[in-house]
């Protein structure tokens, strides 16, 4: 039925997708997909109950088709006439297979009436395992995403603190540039003064070579210039001088 | 007034009586149309009674049911013999 339906819609439905544009080889953004109503999925879940059979034979559908006209006791006439006219024609011969059938149908109907529950209750059980089992998997695959999703969220927040990580990284190297560069300079003032103090020492040791040469040089000529002759006067007056004080040292005494 | 559907897209329960002939005629007598009515036939009492989630005993009942008859049919000659009367 549902195949049918499908194959009813199918040409109103390729009729109401519009035509597809000339250049087939570029298929993207100008052909409308998916237009139709029908989508295979999510499938329709399956109905609950099947078709009503009453006495386990005949359809419920052709009780309701025969109400209208003669009631709730119709179609329980029909088939009393039709038994009645299939035995008195012998269109339905009684032979032993008769009472063959007989009994086996009366074995399957007391099975039936007795068995037919539980057997019902332990097939919905397989089935409702099997269901059960597929909800296990799904909700299993939902959760796995959704914490896949959760990690992703993080990861994305975890990318926000980049421009932290970058601006730390930023200041670190400007400390470096700053500690190289008052480095340097510190070099370059302990150069130049190494030079400056260099040149100090330079003019104080020649100005004291120059005073020392000067000072042996008056000495020497001082020396030289005391001739002989000076020498024994200033040695004669020397005499005379401590003479003279010894006798004022004498006196006193 | 509603549109007026083709007969040969017409479903069985709402054709007249007085074209029933031409309504067969128009059937899809092909191989191919012949196996498509079967499978629609078969798909429609399969979604019907058996495939739902809780199936009763009228849906492979019936099928054996129709079995039952239809061998009865098939083998209503050589149970002639045993009727029991000769001239109904």
């Amino acid at each position: 039925m549902l195949s049918r339906l499908v194959l009813r819609a199918a040409p109103a439905a390729l009729r109401a997708l519009p035509p597809p544009p000339v250049a087939v080889g570029v298929l993207h953004a100008t052909r409308q997909l998916h237009t139709t109503q029908q989508s295979l999925a999510p499938l329709p879940p399956l109905p609950e109950k099947g078709g009503e059979v009453r006495h386990g034979l005949i359809p419920e559908e052709f009780f309701q088709f025969l109400y209208p006209k003669t009631g709730v006791t119709g179609p329980y006439m029909l088939g009393t006439g039709l038994v009645l006219y299939l035995l008195s024609k012998e269109i339905y011969v009684i032979n032993h297979e008769t009472v063959a059938a007989a009994c086996i149908l009366s074995v399957i109907i007391y099975g039936v009436k007795k068995f037919g529950p539980d057997v019902a209750a332990f097939a919905d059980k397989l089935n409702e395992e099997k269901i059960a089992k597929a909800l296990a998997v799904k909700n299993e695959a939902i959760d796995t995403l959704q914490t896949a999703i959760d990690e992703e969220k993080k990861e994305q927040w975890r990318v926000e603190g980049r421009t932290y990580l970058f601006d730390a990284k930023r200041n670190n190297v400007a400390m470096l540039l700053e500690a190289n560069y008052r480095e340097r300079l510190m070099m370059v003032y302990n150069e130049v003064k190494k030079r400056l103090d260099y040149q100090v020492a330079m003019q104080t040791l020649k100005r004291q070579k120059e005073q020392d040469h000067m000072i042996q040089w008056v000495e020497k000529n001082v020396v030289q210039s005391i001739t002989p002759q000076q020498q024994k006067e200033s040695i004669a007056k020397c005499i005379l001088d401590l003479k003279a004080l010894s006798k004022g040292a004498h006196a006193t005494l | 007034l509603p549109a007026a559907v083709l007969l040969k897209d017409m479903k069985l329960m709402d054709v007249k009586l007085g074209q029933l002939p031409s309504w067969v005629a128009m059937r899809d007598f092909t191989p191919g149309g012949i196996v498509g009515a079967f499978r629609r036939g078969y798909d429609r009492y399969y979604n019907k009674y058996i495939n739902v989630k809780k199936g009763g005993l009228g849906g492979i009942s019936m099928v054996l049911a129709g079995y039952v008859v239809l061998s009865y049919i098939w083998s209503y000659s050589h149970i002639k013999h045993d009727r029991r009367r000769k001239y109904h």
